[in-house]
């Protein structure tokens, strides 16, 4: 355009409608401004309270995901071999039609024949509603491969979760640790609030071993050995209490600090709180004269634990009425946290952090907590109807996620961290830690899993959920785990989100036992959503020796990419892009609210599909009407939902008055969180740009577990089911009731295989261990020499740590095929310390061999200073497979870029019974992936490029 | 060769504070978006599926990793000599490592890694306008954006060549040079709302470390930002005088107190007597 005619004034579209971005689980409010039909350009939406208006890499960069090349375009039909990516395409009724036979002969015969995993997506709402309504247990999400430790340690320890369920108050925090954090869900609130706190002065402490990201801006970087966190956070931990710098006013206010906890070795109940009659739990005080209890000697009582203006006793032995011994389980916190091992000097060499710096962090965390405290001048009112003149505020705030969760000591590495918070009166005061609604819940929450299907062949609870006890497990007569997964079985029994990694091995070695049909969403467990991903890909398209037929009969598989999963998928169902369809960011599945406000959101289709496919959710609805599912068919068998997931969203009651959104609910749009069915409630949503917020009263902003106002106000709005107090659960008694099964009590105890790893890993309160991947018999691990000995001689075989970060540009973006993203990177390398580079004569460029026991894969080496010595990284998922995502064969995703994931075992060795737990907590089953050890190779031609994989046979592993 | 207009007291640009950038690359896909489809577009890509995808962009962020330089060192740690751009950007042949020499391998604790965002300074006495054969490259005279009249520009790329801070990309599939240009077509449009009117990369930034303003105005927001951080600008010594400010990193607030200074008022000797005394007659309320 000659400049002389430069038009500045050119409209940007023709239309600007709002919708929620779909490029990770940030959920951005987006405005798309199109133009003659098309996307012209995507923004932030300033009015949206998750991003302000800002907006990330991936987010722009969604106008080449919904272009993509890549997308499918028609419903598939497998017609070669599996794997080999021959189809025929064909339509809708023919797809819909054979997966409804094979869905309904399941159903008819064993629901739990289907397994339904779905990956990153945003749709549990409904695909965990479907998955109860179709009757199988065997559902979950990618959870189990991602962070669910920190989703269940946050949940059994104080209802709440760092995660995307809480945040550091950004406002007011003046100290921020962050712990094994490269980038996170929460991303662009996270990137606006570190923009405030580096704006007003506040210290940002990165404990990583890789400084990236927003360990870039931190004021201190701690390069951690990997998996060494929870060593770390003990010694904080042993510093505070040495120097009595601990808030135990806070610890008796909300937390169970001054429980006693029965102390009667070998007794059914030992370990567990001691409980009047009624079941209150009963704590030691100060007597008075009005008091009722069980007097104790030198004017002590023993009175309920939850009483108000008690001066409750946090130390000391006491006689409970039947004459046994209790303590208060902040002695036991202290016993084992003031233990040796805990001190800097103990765990310095193993976390690679010097004493000194150990010291110093402990003493600046106690003085920002304490000697700079914040006071609000804003009264509140707790459950036990006290008003208080001020809040007060511990300005410490912490976050963690994957550095901690992706070890098989992640769970009580994670509950370490909350105990720490307790400890600094640091979990929702001025400053801290904060819960974001619907959060806090009860610690545990009360939906358990459910367990056994209705006369209509519905389970009678979601298939995921909290166990409370032993009792809650799913596990047959003789205590084998029901689910294909393992989940919630003993070998992982709080495994809350399940275990999408163990999903293909197990159904296709039938151990458990076999499946027909695995049903995927947009998860990518053909690729990088797997582990050992080589032999995963063998065992899809694995025949049996007997019937000739697949060992897994039957895959479907739903994307809206040519993704590597689709070649193996026997009949594939394509989905649209995210601009193309109705979604529910649900208040009963992960919410986008803030610490102040809970808000909800939909999209809304801004273009219409181009091409033949439907949205998931439509089709679910359909294929669930097809097979007749509760819920969704009249009495005389009509579809209840014709329109789809639009109309489900808004008529679909999972309570009286409780549906997917929250926003304007009743027949006018008057009710908010309860309230009948609105016809108009979509059209109010996109009047409001597709968000719904509620403002947390002035007066709830903090001390949400106790909080008057604050419960009554989440009760309202269908938050909770209760305005009880929520009490912090420093000692967990949840995991001593499985620590008791496994020593023998109780109706529903662990099979003598498995005991003496309950016994060991559910442990009340946290510990760290090194971890359970070791060489070697498993058993022989439980033992501290042995373990001693099988760490050296792994350490000496396998010397280095190998972990994944997570780019801030693709994170969860699908983004290695995005036009745009993937001119940021085209492939990863292998990151090293030069002096890890040269300790293993590594050049920086050379191509070398990482190896596991697995096998070994060729990558190109770079030497990266701001990495611990030791430590081995690469990004995440940036290597592809070729002849997907339509990337030309010569495509760097594929020639140079790799996955780590071909090393990483799905399994831990052999225990001597030969049986092997999968390559997770055993706690929660979260996949270990961050425990991988490797040694570097040398190639011959350490110049010449090209990556490869070399992988022993099976059965060959050392 | 191309004249510049006489020196205006408007000089529009953007102030980039280092202190916040986390390199997350928002800016460069923002403004890659929206100049796709604007005045200025299309920004062309070649070989996007393929084994060579590169295109036009008018912003790029560089990483640098910083060896071991200390926290005192922080301040000027991106005035520094860089290693290897660890990830991230399009690299720019300037910005390529060296990988003959091994360095002093220093403490990994002190090392830091750099996001550094790179885009036209929109100078006061720009080179690549002056060196410009046809007056495609002219500076306006209103606000001190630089620009590329496409129409007048025979794609030499001698601008490219004259400009030392690498802001200019050449499209080979349009043949000419392009760059950025302020959001010019934002900037000014009344058409969006007025919040609105701002550069892509600093409407997207996250971290919000990216500040538009009038740097001619010393009362301006972004003059003021200037003055108080000390916002520099790029190799002032290559007299081109470069509108657009970085702001350095702060100081990293290293520690706390010495230990020991606030001596704790123990009822009972812990060296002697088990710690878990002291908290025994603790009076605390519920």
């Amino acid at each position: 355009m000659p400049h002389a005619a430069l038009d500045l004034n050119t409209p940007t579209a023709d239309e600007v409608k709002t919708t929620t971005c779909y490029m990770c689980a940030c959920r951005c409010g987006i405005r798309v401004h199109l133009k003659d039909g098309r996307v012209r350009y995507i923004d932030g939406n300033p009015k949206h309270p998750v991003n302000r208006g800002v907006i990330c890499a991936k987010g722009s960069a969604g106008i080449k995901q919904h272009y993509s090349p890549a997308r499918l375009s028609k419903p598939l039909l497998r017609i070669g071999e599996r794997g080999a990516g021959e189809f025929r395409e064909i339509e809708w009724d023919e797809a819909l039609a054979l997966a409804a036979t094979w869905l309904g002969d399941i159903r008819r015969r064993n629901p739990d024949e289907l397994a339904f995993f779905t990956g990153r997506d945003q749709s549990q709402a409904l695909t965990g509603w479907w998955a109860q309504q179709f009757g199988t247990i065997n559902y979950a999400a990618h959870g189990g491969f991602c962070s669910v430790n920190m989703a269940a340690a946050g949940m059994y320890t104080f209802g709440g979760s760092f995660w995307e369920f809480g945040e550091p108050d950004w406002e007011l925090t003046k100290y921020l640790m962050l712990w094994g954090v490269a980038e996170d869900h929460d991303s662009n609130p996270i990137k606006l609030g570190l923009g405030k706190l580096k704006a007003r002065g506040a210290k940002i402490v990165a404990i990583n071993p890789v400084r990236t990201g927003y360990g870039a801006i931190a004021d201190e970087w701690v390069p951690i050995n990997p998996g060494t966190d929870g060593l770390l956070a003990g010694a904080f931990i042993h510093e505070l209490l040495r120097t009595d710098r601990i808030d135990l006013d806070y610890l008796v206010r909300y937390t169970n600090a001054h429980h006693l906890v029965i102390r009667d070795p070998g007794a059914a109940d030992d370990g567990l709180i001691a409980r009047d009659a009624e079941g209150h739990a009963l704590c030691a005080a100060r007597a008075r004269s009005a008091d009722a209890g069980i007097r104790q000697d030198e004017g002590v009582v023993l009175v309920r634990a939850a009483a108000a203006d008690i001066s409750p006793l946090v130390i000391g032995e006491f006689t409970l009425g039947d004459g046994r011994i209790a303590v208060p389980s902040f002695q036991l916190l202290a016993e084992r946290f003031l233990d040796e091992g805990y001190s800097p000097a103990s765990v310095s060499a193993r976390c690679g952090v010097e004493v000194d710096t150990i010291q110093r962090l402990a003493r600046e965390l106690a003085e920002t907590a304490f000697d700079q405290s914040i006071s609000l001048d804003q009264a509140w009112t707790d459950t036990h109807g006290r008003v208080h003149e001020s809040m007060i505020g511990r300005p410490v705030a912490m976050h963690a996620m994957r550095g901690i969760s992706a070890h098989s000591n992640g769970f009580h590495t994670c509950r370490t961290l909350h105990l720490l918070q307790m400890l600094l009166g640091a979990i929702d005061t001025p400053g801290s830690f904060r819960y974001q609604p619907p959060y806090p819940k009860p610690a545990p929450p009360p939906n358990r899993p459910g367990k056994s299907r209705k006369d209509n062949g519905a389970l009678d609870g979601g298939p995921l959920g909290y166990v409370q006890s032993p009792a809650d497990l799913l596990v047959d007569a003789e205590g084998r785990p029901r689910r294909l997964d393992r989940a919630y079985s003993w070998e992982h029994p709080l495994a809350a989100h399940g275990l999408m990694q163990s999903v293909i091995r197990n159904a296709w070695a039938g151990d458990p036992y076999r499946i027909d049909t695995l049903l995927m969403f947009m998860a990518n467990m053909g690729w990088n959503s797997s582990m050992n991903t080589s032999e995963t890909r063998r065992m899809l398209c694995d025949r049996d020796e007997a019937s000739g037929g697949y060992r897994i009969p039957h895959i479907i598989y739903s994307d809206a990419y040519l993704s590597e999963t689709v070649a193996f998928a026997d009949l594939v169902l394509p989905d649209t892009t995210y601009l193309e369809r109705h979604d529910c960011i649900s208040m009963l599945d992960r919410p986008i609210s803030d610490a102040d406000c809970a808000a909800d959101a939909i999209r809304q289709p801004v273009v219409e599909p181009d091409r033949d496919v439907r949205p998931f959710q439509d089709v679910l609805i359909d294929l669930g009407t097809r097979i007749g599912l509760p819920g969704l068919v009249n009495d005389d068998g009509s579809a209840k939902f014709p329109r789809g997931f639009a109309q489900y969203m808004v008529e679909h009651e999972r309570a009286p008055g409780v549906g997917l959104l929250a926003g304007w609910r009743g027949a006018d749009g008057s009710k908010a969180g309860v309230g009948e069915p609105n016809p108009d409630q979509i059209k109010r949503y996109v009047e409001h740009g597709c968000v719904w917020e509620a403002r947390v009263p002035d007066a709830a902003r903090y001390y949400k577990m106790a909080n008057r106002e604050y419960l009554d106000w989440a009760k309202s709005l269908g938050f909770l089911g209760s305005t009880d107090a929520i009490m912090l659960q420093l000692y967990c008694e949840t995991l001593q009731r499985f620590r008791l099964a496994a020593q023998g009590h109780g109706p529903h105890q662990p099979p003598t295989s498995e005991r003496e790893r309950v016994e060991r890993y559910f442990d009340p309160l946290p510990f760290w261990y090194a971890s359970v991947s070791l060489p070697g018999p498993v058993d022989d691990a439980l033992d501290k020499t042995a373990q001693a000995r099988a760490g050296s001689a792994r350490d000496a075989d396998y010397p280095l740590h190998a972990i994944t970060q997570r780019p801030m540009f693709m994170y969860h973006s699908w983004g290695s095929q995005n036009a745009w993203l993937r001119q940021i990177t085209t492939r990863n390398y292998l990151y090293l310390h030069p002096q890890t580079a040269q300790a293993h004569a590594v050049g920086d460029g050379d191509w070398i061999w990482l190896a596991s026991p697995l096998g070994r894969i060729r990558v190109q080496a770079k030497w990266h200073a701001a990495t611990a010595p030791g430590t081995l990284w690469t990004w995440n998922a940036i290597g592809k497979r070729k002849g997907a995502w339509k990337l030309s064969a010569d495509a760097p995703e594929n020639r140079d870029g790799f996955l780590l994931n071909h090393l990483i075992d799905e399994l831990l060795p052999p225990k001597r019974d030969s049986h092997r737990y999968a390559n997770a907590d055993p706690v929660t089953g979260q996949a270990a992936w961050f425990d991988l050890r490797v040694r570097i190779e040398r190639d011959p031609s350490p110049g010449e490029a090209g990556h490869r994989i070399e992988m022993r046979k099976m059965g060959t592993a050392e | 060769m191309t004249g510049l207009p006489p020196p205006a007291a408007r000089k529009l640009g953007l102030v980039i504070d280092l202190d916040t950038c986390v390199g997350c690359h928002a800016c460069a896909v923002a403004c890659k978006e929206w100049n796709e489809g604007g005045a200025f577009g299309p920004l062309p890509d070649q070989d996007p599926y393929g084994a060579e995808p590169h295109g036009v962009w008018f912003n790029r962020v560089h990483t640098y990793e910083v060896q071991g330089f200390g926290p005192s060192s922080a301040g000027s740690a991106c005035k520094l000599a860089a290693s290897a751009p660890s990830q991230g950007a399009p690299t720019h042949p300037e910005s390529r490592p060296s990988t003959g020499e091994r360095p002093v391998i220093p403490d990994p604790a002190n090392a830091m890694s750099v996001h550094f965002p790179r885009s036209c300074l929109h100078c006061e006495t720009p080179a690549c306008v002056t060196v410009c054969p046809t007056g495609a490259s002219y500076k306006r005279a209103e606000d001190g954006i630089v620009l590329v009249d496409e129409d007048k520009c025979i794609g030499c790329q001698l601008c490219a060549w004259a400009c030392p801070y690498g802001a200019r990309e050449f499209s080979a599939k349009r043949g000419v040079m392009q760059k950025c240009t302020l959001c010019v077509d934002r900037i000014y449009n009344e058409t969006l709302d007025e919040a609105d009117r701002q550069p892509a990369c600093v409407m997207a930034c996250p971290t919000r470390a990216r500040h538009f303003g009038d740097l001619g105005d010393p009362q301006s927001k972004v003059s003021e930002l200037v003055a108080e951080r000390g916002g520099y600008a790029l190799m002032p010594e290559l007299g081109y005088k470069p509108v657009n400010r970085y702001l350095p990193p702060r100081p990293r607030r290293a520690g706390g107190t010495k230990p020991e200074t606030r001596p704790a008022a123990e009822p009972i000797d812990t060296a002697q007597m088990s710690p878990l005394l002291r908290w025994v007659d603790r009076v605390l309320s519920r």
